[in-house]
């Protein structure tokens, strides 16, 4: 029998929780409406673009790079419950690794102006690699130590970006990030294909989705795999899992380690985003808002990482808009009680408590419930 | 009675355990011999845990050596411990809440699968061959423990004698040569005693595998136990068939006090 027959058996019977091999059950989509939703937002995904303005594009620009950083954190927070606060600092190593790679040479700040090709790898291993270095030391301790230790790295790593000025271009003054021109092709500047437009920041934005699907299937296949089973068994019990032969060193080091490289290739990405890149960046603040990412969209869980990124990307703007509804509320200087930037820190502080109270498993959890009402309709309690 | 074999797979001599002043063992010795099932009793803080402790890596005795089939374990990590086929259930459960109890019986087998991280990434031959393998491995694990139904549930939601048999089921997808069993019918009752000592009884009939047990539950341990070591105190106080050491006077005293000896004959 072919595949094909068998498929349409499966829903001839009208069971789709019904699976005939334990291959088909641990598919990432392994039903037919999963496959196909899935199918429909990558689609969705790419034509976006073309209906909104341009800064709405870099925005969601900015969600899909969020996404990508934010998996990695969940990757070590989230599965191996090693809190870090270090995001920050390796995504700035990512950034510098590929502005000094691919970046032009201005004055005394250097760059090579290398391809995408190598430096888009490097960005992400460049910082895999300062992790695994680091990470007998990181490795030693677990949950909340974590966070101390990586907050330290964080203001090293700030003071190490403003000194080293060849690299950096030092503080206040920043440098140009990385050029993204694969194999030649200028992913940043207008482009005319088959006789249409299409600017630059839609051409970003369509690499960035193929690179952060690259990275998000990844992740996924992780997760199923018994690399991220170890790590969640150290989150929950790191005695029983020694015992059982996973070795603590080795599991939180590769959770450090993968969570980096996926950090650096965020970093990098970020940079041509914003377009000119100061050591300031990649402070504490980035950090946090990454942990709100893994917070808000679910621990353990890629697609809740990607909700969170949507999340904490697009409530800036949201906010921004919502602001004339708020009495008190107002711009800048204006002499209203809060301005937008006051508000959206309460917002985020607020909505990170209410999480971590109400539905720890984040905006995923909420989905979850959402759709098992649905599924079980009429009939749901 | 199964008849003993000669044959030692684990041999404990002259291994002693202290915390700052406190002597948890002292200069214990015994053997467990292939296709045994061993006991270790004695009053609460008698040392019997820390012995498990000891043997699975967890604490480092400071003196005396362990041979596990001719290999020292002594100065080994837990983890190359559990690669030489030790596995082990705890007093307090200690599963990984958080996981299905499918993935706490695939953690269990992690030491059977060796495919690469590029695999894993692209989730590639090796990684799918593999985890299928090991997954009907553990279904057939699932399947002899009964708990089918509740196979794809977190484990921390579940009852308290379903978790004693996920944690049975975990150790055992390890395909250990040794089983070490800290108080398995802990908190139990009878029903559910009486369930799990069909498990282990079904272990050892059936995969062969060696066990120590540690049990406060005197009938559970007398009609099990081949052989069994009473200590006290961090000493060794007795090692016998159950009919030996349940008439030993030391046992006796350790169990009952020093005044009492007599009538306690009387009443047991």
């Amino acid at each position: 029998m072919t595949n094909a027959t068998k498929e349409s058996l499966h829903t001839t019977r009208g069971r789709p929780q019904l699976f005939t091999s334990y291959s088909r059950e641990m598919a990432i989509f392994n039903t037919k409406v999963k496959r196909n939703w899935a199918i429909v937002g990558i689609l969705a995904l790419v034509v976006l673009p073309f209906f909104l303005q341009r800064d709405m594009v870099a925005l969601i620009t900015t969600v899909l790079i969020f996404a990508i950083g934010g998996i990695g954190l969940n990757l070590l927070t989230g599965y191996a419950g090693q809190i870090s606060l270090g995001q920050a600092f390796f995504m700035g190593v990512g950034a510098y690794t590929a502005a000094t790679l691919g970046g032009e040479a201005k004055g005394d700040v250097i760059g090579l102006g290398l391809d995408m090709v190598i430096w888009l790898p490097l960005a992400g291993l460049v910082p895999a690699l300062v992790a695994l270095v680091l990470a007998p030391l990181a490795a030693r301790v677990r949950g909340l130590y974590l966070a101390i230790l990586t907050l330290g790295l964080v203001f090293i790593g700030e003071h190490i970006f403003k000194e080293a000025k060849p690299i950096t271009g030092g503080a206040g003054v920043g440098r140009a990030p990385a050029e993204p021109v694969f194999l030649g092709f200028d992913l940043f500047s207008n482009q005319t294909i088959l006789g249409y437009r299409i600017d630059r920041f839609t051409i970003f934005y369509i690499a960035c989705l193929v690179i952060f699907l690259l990275l998000a299937f990844a992740a996924r296949n992780l997760v199923r795999s018994r690399f991220v089973r170890s790590f969640s068994a150290v989150r929950d019990r790191d005695v029983a899992a020694e015992v059982m032969g996973v070795s603590l060193l080795k599991t939180k080091t590769l959770a450090f380690t993968i969570s980096s490289f996926y950090a650096g290739i965020s970093g990098a990405l970020l940079s041509i985003v914003i377009g000119r890149i100061s050591p300031e960046t990649w402070n504490i603040f980035l950090s946090i808002d990454f942990l709100a990412v893994v917070f808000i969209g679910g621990l353990a869980t890629i697609t809740g990482s990607i909700m969170g990124a949507i999340f904490v990307v697009m409530l800036p703007k949201l906010v921004n808009t919502l602001t004339v509804f708020i009495p008190g509320a107002g711009g800048v200087g204006d002499g209203s009680l809060l301005n937008v930037f006051e508000l959206q820190s309460i917002i985020f502080g607020l909505l990170i408590i209410l999480f971590l109270i109400l539905e720890p498993r984040g905006l995923y959890g909420l989905w979850l419930r959402l759709r098992n009402y649905f599924k079980a309709w009429p009939f749901s309690y | 009675m199964v008849k003993l074999s000669a044959e030692q797979i684990l041999a404990v001599e002259g291994m002693s355990l202290s915390f700052g002043g406190t002597q948890a063992v002292r200069d214990v010795s015994f053997d467990v011999r292939t296709g045994e099932l061993f006991a270790i009793i004695g009053p609460n803080g008698a040392g019997k845990t820390s012995i498990f402790n000891c043997i699975s890596g967890v604490y480092h005795p400071q003196q005396g050596s362990i041979l596990f089939r001719g290999e020292e374990l002594l100065g080994k990590p837990p983890e190359d411990i559990a690669r030489l086929g030790v596995a082990r259930m705890f007093q307090n459960i200690e599963l990984f809440d958080n996981l299905t109890v499918l993935d706490n019986l695939m953690l269990g087998r992690g030491l059977h699968m060796n495919y690469s991280l590029a695999s894993a990434f692209l989730f590639g031959r090796a990684a799918r061959r593999q985890e299928v393998a090991n997954r009907a491995v553990v279904e057939r694990l699932i399947e002899f423990l009964d708990i089918e139904r509740y196979r794809i549930y977190p484990v921390g939601m579940l009852p308290y004698g379903v978790k004693k048999r996920v944690e049975l089921g975990r150790a055992l997808a390890m395909d250990p040569t040794l089983l070490l069993l800290d108080e398995p019918v802990a908190g139990m009752n009878a029903e559910e005693t009486e369930d799990m000592a069909r498990f282990i009884l079904d272990v050892r009939a059936e995969l062969g595998v060696t066990m120590v047990l540690v049990e406060h539950d005197m009938g559970f341990v007398m009609d099990l136990a081949d052989r069994v070591l009473v200590l006290d105190f961090g000493e060794r106080i007795a090692l016998g068939t159950p009919a030996e050491v349940q008439s030993d006077s030391k046992v006796i005293r350790a169990y009952l006090g020093e005044d009492l000896t007599g009538a306690a004959k009387e009443t047991t």
